[in-house]
């Protein structure tokens, strides 16, 4: 279908973004890659009034180290993501969940930070971010916000970010040496979203998980902590049985939907069986 | 109205279009285009695939508005005097379409995965290629043309380096 009428605005630097989105009003929208936004639009499941397009603001697509953290600008495109030296340096486990998202094409547009900002409780980013303790720059013309990834994800498509505020970029923590990184996703067609996925991080110290991150994907209206899985395997030995017992808990905490996918039963079960092979997979056993 | 300027197939077009307007659209209704067919309202059947910038898109999802300043390749402009790119060719010869609805779309996007890996293995081809959906033919000729692509375009870089 043809998408309904809008403004086309078209900056080419973040402050000419900031100030457009606050004069263009609650009814106003940011197209980032489209990849979500234009089928919104052609399916006339959104009217804004106005759209802001990145596309051109060439600051937003950087990524670099600041400050020992990695920054992830929030145009960076998730083909730029998934080949990023950087990111595969000290955040390989987003360069994997990346990698499974979509398709080459859809990849080539889509963005790090849309994906963050469209808050899909089945998009594979969310989980990631949570699970790194990741923090959002957002700007306004009222100033800059960070905003925990734990804070973020409010509800199903929904953020903490108000309508007037951009989405700059995402400071990652870096994992140092010891950590093991996997992204879970189980889904039925290649190019299909995830039933459910665990995005996992572990740090291994003699034979032990000494820190253990684990957030799941899709299994409630946001991207959940699977903080029990964490608290149990913390200070176990690196072992299947351990790694078993872990997974049993979890979907503790969880609200999984049900949908033509799967059940909230199913989901369940997936989210243990997943949950045990993202731990074996990131501590390499 | 904003005014684009983009390269379509070598040939440089002046339009003022309206921002809505889809780059699949501006190029079967406006240019003419219509070897780049449109299949789905959801971005998943990579049926309008072009090359934006050198690089694969679902043209569906792109605004005409956004491809001021760029350079696209649809499947007409491939071939070059009545002959065809050897991805065309491969196609032909391996049998890899019936009703050809997805073919421009799944030769773009074949081009665009040797671009970045020259020497796919059947396993990298069907990764590359799971944006373009075939109701047809099962996949398997296509992935067979694709190899045979692959040998063929990398034929002369390696008569080069050959002692
Ligand atoms: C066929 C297909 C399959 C897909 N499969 C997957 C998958 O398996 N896993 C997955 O995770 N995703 C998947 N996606 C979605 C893809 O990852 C998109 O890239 C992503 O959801 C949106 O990113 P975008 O840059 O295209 O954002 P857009 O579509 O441009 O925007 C999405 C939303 O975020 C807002 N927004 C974007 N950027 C900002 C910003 N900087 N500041 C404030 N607001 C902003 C927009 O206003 C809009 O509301 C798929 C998409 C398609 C078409
Ligand atoms: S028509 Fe563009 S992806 Fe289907
Ligand atoms: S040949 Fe008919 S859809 Fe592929």
């Amino acid at each position: 279908m043809i998408p309904p009428t809008f403004d086309y605005i078209r900056p080419s630097s973040i402050e000419e973004a900031v100030s457009a989105l606050s004069q263009a009003g609650e009814d106003a929208k940011v197209l980032a890659g489209g990849q979500s936004l234009m089928p919104l639009l052609r399916l006339r499941l959104a009217y804004p009034d106005a759209l802001i397009d990145l596309d051109r603001v060439e600051s937003l697509r950087q990524i670099r180290s600041e400050n020992g953290d990695l920054f992830i600008g929030a145009m960076a495109t998730h083909h730029q993501v998934v080949r990023d030296p950087l990111v595969l340096e000290h955040a390989p486990l987003i360069a994997k969940a990346t990698a499974t998202v979509a398709d080459p094409a859809v990849r080539h547009r889509g963005t790090f930070g849309g994906s963050l900002a469209h808050a899909d409780p089945a998009g594979d980013l969310p989980a990631v971010a949570l699970a790194l303790d990741a923090v959002f720059v957002v700007r306004s013309v009222r100033g800059d916000r960070e905003i925990p990834a734990a804070d973020f994800f409010v509800d199903w498509m929904t953020s903490a970010m108000e309508p007037d505020e951009l989405l700059i970029g995402v400071r990652v923590p870096k994992l140092g040496p010891g950590w093991g990184a996997h992204y879970e996703k189980f889904h039925r067609t290649a190019q299909a979203w995830a039933i459910v996925g665990v995005a996992c991080a572990v740090r291994r110290e003699r034979g032990a998980i000494e820190d253990a991150r684990v957030a799941l994907t899709n299994m409630g209206p946001a991207p959940v902590r699977a903080t029990e899985v964490e608290r149990f395997i913390e200070g176990r030995s690196v072992s299947e049985n351990s790694f078993r017992a872990a997974s049993e808990r979890a979907a503790e905490g969880t609200e999984p939907p049900g949908d033509l996918h799967g059940s909230p039963e199913y989901r369940t079960h997936l989210a243990r069986v997943l949950t045990a092979r993202a731990l074996t997979a990131a501590a390499a056993v | 109205m904003p005014r684009i300027r983009v390269e379509v197939d070598g040939v440089t077009y002046e339009d003022d279009v309206e921002p809505r307007l889809l780059l699949v659209h501006y190029l079967r209704d406006r240019l003419g285009k219509v070897g780049t067919p449109i299949g789905c309202d959801t971005t998943n059947c990579g049926a309008c695939t072009v090359l934006f910038d050198g690089m694969s898109v679902k043209s569906c999802s792109v605004l005409a508005v956004q491809a001021d300043g760029r350079g696209i390749t649809t499947v007409e402009g491939l071939g070059t005097d009545g002959t065809n790119h050897p991805m065309q060719r491969a196609f032909h010869e391996e049998h890899a379409l019936q009703c050809g609805f997805c073919t421009p779309g799944m030769i773009l996007a074949s081009i665009d995965l040797l671009r970045e890996n020259a020497d796919p293995s059947e396993e990298e081809i069907r990764e590359g290629l799971e944006g373009n959906l075939c109701r047809c033919t099962g996949y398997q000729n296509i992935v067979r043309a694709v190899r045979k692509a692959a040998d063929e375009m990398r034929q002369p870089a390696q008569s080069e380096v050959a002692p």
